[in-house]
C-alpha cells in the first residue's frame, strides 16, 4: 500500500519539475527578476490564501455534514410526508451546479441579521462557506440514505424481535454499522469539496485564486502565467491527492465503493 | 403565446415579480442563447470526455509501459486538482502562451476563443474520470465469457465488439451517468473565463435589470430541470441496456 | 498427410503443461475416433480440464501435439479459428452472454464467425432450441433462465456452428440435482446420433451408459482406461480402484 502510495507521488515529480524548471531564469527578461524568485516572492500571501481554502472547506464540510445528516435521517423517516419532501429537497441541491448554488446565497442573503436586538454581520467568506455547505448537505443526505438502505432488512427485524424501539435500532445497531460504509464516500465528498473552493474567489472571497490573480496582475509579465497557476495546481494535489489514495484504501478495506 | 408573456408584464406590474426574460424580447433571445450554449457545450464535453475515457482505457492495456504511466499521471493529475484552476490554467496559461494572429480589423487576437477552451478543459476533466469508469467496467467481464467467445470462433476484434464492448458498456453505466451528469453541472464554470453560457447571461440580465432574485431563482430551476431532464435520458438508456435477470 | 475418416479425429500425444511451477499434464496420450464418446474421469486438480482446453488451443500445451482431424492444433501456422469452428465447447458455468437472448446467443455465431444468412441461420437456432428442448423460450435472456435451461442454450449455441467435435467440461457440476438429468438426456441425444464427444465428468452412471471408452486419470497422468465395462467393473489400478470406491 505505501509502495502505490509512493508511485502516485513519484508520478508528480515530472509536473513539479515541468512547473518549477522549465519556464526557469533563462526565460526571464532582462533586467527582472528570475521566475523562481517572483514565485518566492508570491508565495507567503497565495499560501495564506490557500489557508483559507482549507478553512472554508473544514467548515463547509462540517456545516453540510450536520444538515446532510439530519436530511439523510429524515430521508428514511416513516412518515411518508417527512420522507419525500427530504428526498427532493436532497436531489435539487444534488443536482443544481455548485456555482449556481454559491451565487444564490452570496447574492440573496442580506450582509447582516438582526436577532432579537442584535445585529449579526454576514460577511461574504460566511455566506460563501453556507453556499459550498448546501451541495455537501444534498450529498451527505444521499451517503445516509444509501448507507442505511444498505443494512440487511434481517438487523431491524431482529432487532425489533428483540423489543428495541426504532429509534433505539437506528442509533444503537444500524448507524454504527453503517459509519464504516459512509466513511469512503465522504471523505472523497470532502477532497471535491476541497477542489470546489477556488470557486468562492468568484464571489468576492481573497483565496488562493485571487491572490494569484492579483500577483499575475501586478508582475504584469506572461511568463509567469504558467509556473503561477502550476504551482496553485501542484497545492492542490499535494493536499487531495493522499485523500484520495486514503479513500481508495479504505474503499478496499470495507468493500465498498463510494 | 402574447398573452402568455404579457401575464409576466402584469406579475412584473402588480406583484413586482419581474421576470425580464418572459416579457423583454432582448433579454427571452440572451436567455435562450445562454441556454443553447450550456447545452452546446455540455454535449460538445460529453462527446469528448467520453472518445478520451474509451481512448485513455484503451491505451491503459498498452504493452508501453510508458504509456500506462502517462495515463495514469494524467488520471491523477485532473482527479486532484480543482476543475476552475485547471480552467484558467488552460484558458490563460496556455491559451496566453499561444500565437496571436490580426483579426479583420486588425486587431490582435488568440488562436482559440474561451469557449474552445472551457470545452477543452472540461472534457479532459470529465476523461479522467471516464477512463478508470470504462477500465473498471473492462476488468468486471468476465474471463469465461470470453473463452467461450474464443471457442466459438470469434476474432478478437469480433470479441471485443460484440460481447466485451457491449458488456463493459453495461457494468459503467450507473457511474458514468453520474460523471456525466456531474460535467453538465460544471460547465457553468465556463462563466469564470467569460462563455456566455446560462450563468454568465443570468448574471448580465440581473445586473441590467436588477431582479437577481428572480433570475438566480429562474437560474436555478432551469440547471435542475437540464440535469433532471438527463437523469431522466440517461434512466431510460439503462432500462434499454438492462440484462433480465442480471444485477439490480 | 491428409486424414481422413478411418483414423483418430483427435490424436494426443505425450502432452505436458505447467502452470508456473506445477505440471499438471505429464506426458498424456489419448486416441479418439470419429463418432466415438469419450469420458474423462478422476479427481479434482488431476488435468482433466486442461486437456480438454489443450484440443482446442485454449490452453497452450508445453511439449507433445495434439492433433484434430491430421492437424497440428498448437502449430503457430494453424487457423485458430479455423480450429475452433470445428470443434464445440460447453462450459462449467454456461458462460452464455448475458446481453443477448437465448436465441440470439445461438445465433451470434453462424452470423459473425461463420457470416452465413439470417434467415438460414435463424431457422436453424430456432430447430436447435427445439432439439435441446426449450421451444418457447427463445425470447428469454440468460439471467431469466434455470442453470440447466442455460446451459442446453449453451449446448445448442455450439452446435449451432455444426461442430465436428463436442467438449463438455464437467457441465453438470454447477446445477441443481433436479436439472442434472434435462442436461444429460441432451448429451445422449447427441451421442447417438454419432457426434464425437469428449467429455469430463463427475457423473460416473452417465460415463457408463454412455461412454464408448473411459480415461482415469490422477496426477496429471493416464492411470488406467478401456470400455467402461471393464474399467468400472474391474479396475486393474490400486488408484482407480481407491477413486471409484469413493464415487460410485
Amino acid at each position: 500500500m505505501t509502495q502505490s502510495l509512493l508511485r502516485r507521488w513519484i508520478l508528480l515529480l515530472p509536473l513539479v519539475s515541468l512547473v518549477l524548471a522549465l519556464p526557469h531564469e533563462a526565460l526571464a527578461a532582462p533586467g527582472q527578476p528570475g521566475i523562481l524568485a517572483s514565485l518566492l516572492k508570491w508565495t507567503p500571501l497565495i499560501f495564506k490564501g490557500f489557508l483559507l481554502n482549507l478553512l472554508a472547506s473544514v467548515l463547509s464540510m462540517a456545516l453540510g455534514t450536520l444538515f446532510g445528516a439530519f436530511l439523510g435521517l429524515a430521508q428514511i423517516s416513516p412518515n411518508r410526508l417527512v420522507a419525500k419532501s427530504a428526498w427532493a429537497v436532497t436531489q435539487f441541491f444534488r443536482n443544481a451546479p455548485w456555482l449556481v448554488l454559491l451565487f444564490y446565497t452570496v447574492l440573496l442573503i442580506p450582509f447582516e441579521i438582526g436577532i432579537s436586538g442584535g445585529v449579526i454581520p454576514l460577511p461574504d467568506t460566511a455566506k460563501a462557506i453556507l453556499g459550498l455547505a448546501l451541495p455537501v448537505m444534498g450529498n451527505v443526505s444521499e451517503i445516509v440514505r444509501g448507507a442505511v438502505q444498505s443494512v440487511p432488512s434481517g438487523q431491524w427485524e431482529s432487532a425489533q424481535a428483540l423489543a428495541f424501539t426504532r429509534r433505539q435500532t437506528l442509533w444503537m445497531i444500524i448507524l454504527p454499522q453503517c459509519l464504516k460504509r459512509m466513511l469512503p464516500p465522504w471523505m472523497n465528498l470532502y477532497a471535491v469539496l476541497t477542489m470546489a473552493t477556488p470557486l468562492i474567489s468568484i464571489v468576492g472571497v481573497e483565496e488562493a485564486m485571487t491572490m494569484t490573480r492579483a500577483a499575475l496582475a501586478a508582475e504584469n509579465r506572461s511568463e509567469l502565467l504558467v509556473p503561477m497557476y502550476g504551482m496553485l495546481l501542484v497545492w492542490f494535489y499535494l493536499y487531495c491527492a493522499p485523500i484520495a489514495a486514503w479513500t481508495k484504501r479504505l474503499e478496499m478495506r470495507f468493500g465498498v465503493k463510494a | 403565446m402574447e398573452t402568455v408573456w404579457e401575464w409576466f408584464r402584469w406579475l412584473d406590474k402588480t406583484h413586482g415579480i419581474d421576470l425580464s426574460v418572459f416579457y423583454d424580447t432582448g433579454d427571452r433571445h440572451r436567455f435562450l442563447m445562454g441556454f443553447l450554449t450550456t447545452i452546446l457545450l455540455s454535449l460538445t464535453c460529453l462527446m469528448s470526455s467520453l472518445a478520451i475515457g474509451f481512448i485513455g482505457a484503451w491505451a491503459q492495456q498498452s504493452q508501453w509501459r510508458w504509456a500506462r504511466l502517462a495515463v495514469g499521471a494524467f488520471i491523477q493529475f485532473f482527479r486532484n486538482t480543482p476543475p476552475l484552476v485547471q480552467l484558467y490554467f488552460f484558458y490563460f496559461a496556455i491559451g496566453g502562451m499561444l500565437p496571436k494572429f490580426a483579426d479583420a480589423s486588425g486587431m490582435a487576437s488568440p488562436l482559440f476563443g474561451s469557449f474552445f477552451w472551457a470545452a477543452v478543459s472540461l472534457s479532459l476533466f470529465g476523461g479522467a474520470f471516464n477512463i478508470e469508469i470504462f477500465r473498471a467496467g473492462i476488468e468486471a467481464v468476465p474471463r469465461a465469457t470470453i473463452e467461450a467467445a474464443e471457442s466459438l470462433g470469434f476474432s478478437k476484434g469480433q470479441i471485443f465488439r460484440l460481447v466485451a464492448f457491449p458488456l463493459a458498456l453495461r457494468f459503467s453505466l450507473r457511474a458514468l451517468n453520474n460523471n456525466m451528469v456531474n460535467l453538465v453541472k460544471t460547465t457553468s464554470l465556463a462563466y469564470a473565463i467569460g462563455v456566455p453560457e446560462l450563468l454568465y447571461v443570468s448574471a448580465q440580465i440581473w445586473s441590467d435589470q436588477l431582479n437577481t432574485r428572480e433570475m438566480m431563482t429562474l437560474l436555478l430551476f432551469s440547471y435542475v430541470g437540464l440535469v433532471g431532464a438527463m437523469v431522466w435520458g440517461m434512466h431510460r438508456l439503462e432500462r434499454a441496456l438492462r440484462m433480465p435477470g442480471y444485477g439490480q | 498427410m491428409t486424414w481422413t475418416a478411418d483414423q483418430p479425429i483427435v490424436k494426443i500425444f505425450d502432452v505436458h503443461k505447467s502452470f508456473g511451477k506445477t505440471e499438471v499434464l505429464k506426458g498424456v496420450s489419448m486416441d479418439v475416433a470419429a463418432g466415438e464418446v469419450v469420458c474423462i474421469i478422476g479427481p479434482s486438480g488431476s488435468g482433466k480440464s486442461t486437456l480438454l482446453r489443450c484440443i482446442n488451443a485454449l490452453a497452450v500445451i508445453d511439449q507433445g501435439s495434439v492433433q484434430v482431424e491430421g492437424q497440428e492444433v498448437h502449430d503457430p501456422d494453424l487457423d485458430q479459428l479455423a480450429l475452433r469452428r470445428k470443434v464445440g465447447m460447453v462450459f462449467q458455468q454456461y458462460n452464455l452472454f448475458p446481453h443477448k437472448t437465448a436465441l440470439q446467443n445461438v445465433m451470434m455465431a453462424p452470423l459473425h464467425v461463420l457470416g452465413e444468412k439470417r434467415g438460414d441461420v435463424e431457422a436453424r437456432a430456432r430447430e436447435l432450441m427445439r432439439k435441446v428442448r426449450l421451444a418457447g423460450k427463445e425470447n428469454h435472456y440468460p439471467g431469466e433462465l434455470s442453470g440447466g435451461q442455460q446451459q442446453r442454450v449453451a449446448i445448442a449455441r455450439s452446435l449451432a456452428m455444426r461442430p465436428d467435435i463436442m467438449l463438455f467440461d464437467e457441465v453438470t457440476a454447477a446445477l441443481d440435482p433436479e436439472t442434472v438429468k434435462e442436461v444429460l438426456v441432451t448429451i445422449r441425444d447427441l451421442a447417438l446420433e454419432g457426434m464425437t464427444c469428449i467429455l469430463v465428468t463427475h457423473e460416473m452412471g452417465f460415463a457408463r451408459e454412455v461412454a464408448d471408452h473411459v480415461y482415469f486419470t490422477d496426477h496429471g497422468v493416464i492411470v488406467e482406461h478401456g470400455p467402461p465395462e471393464i474399467l468400472f467393473s474391474q479396475p486393474q489400478d490400486p488408484r482407480t480402484k481407491e477413486f471409484l470406491s469413493h464415487v460410485l
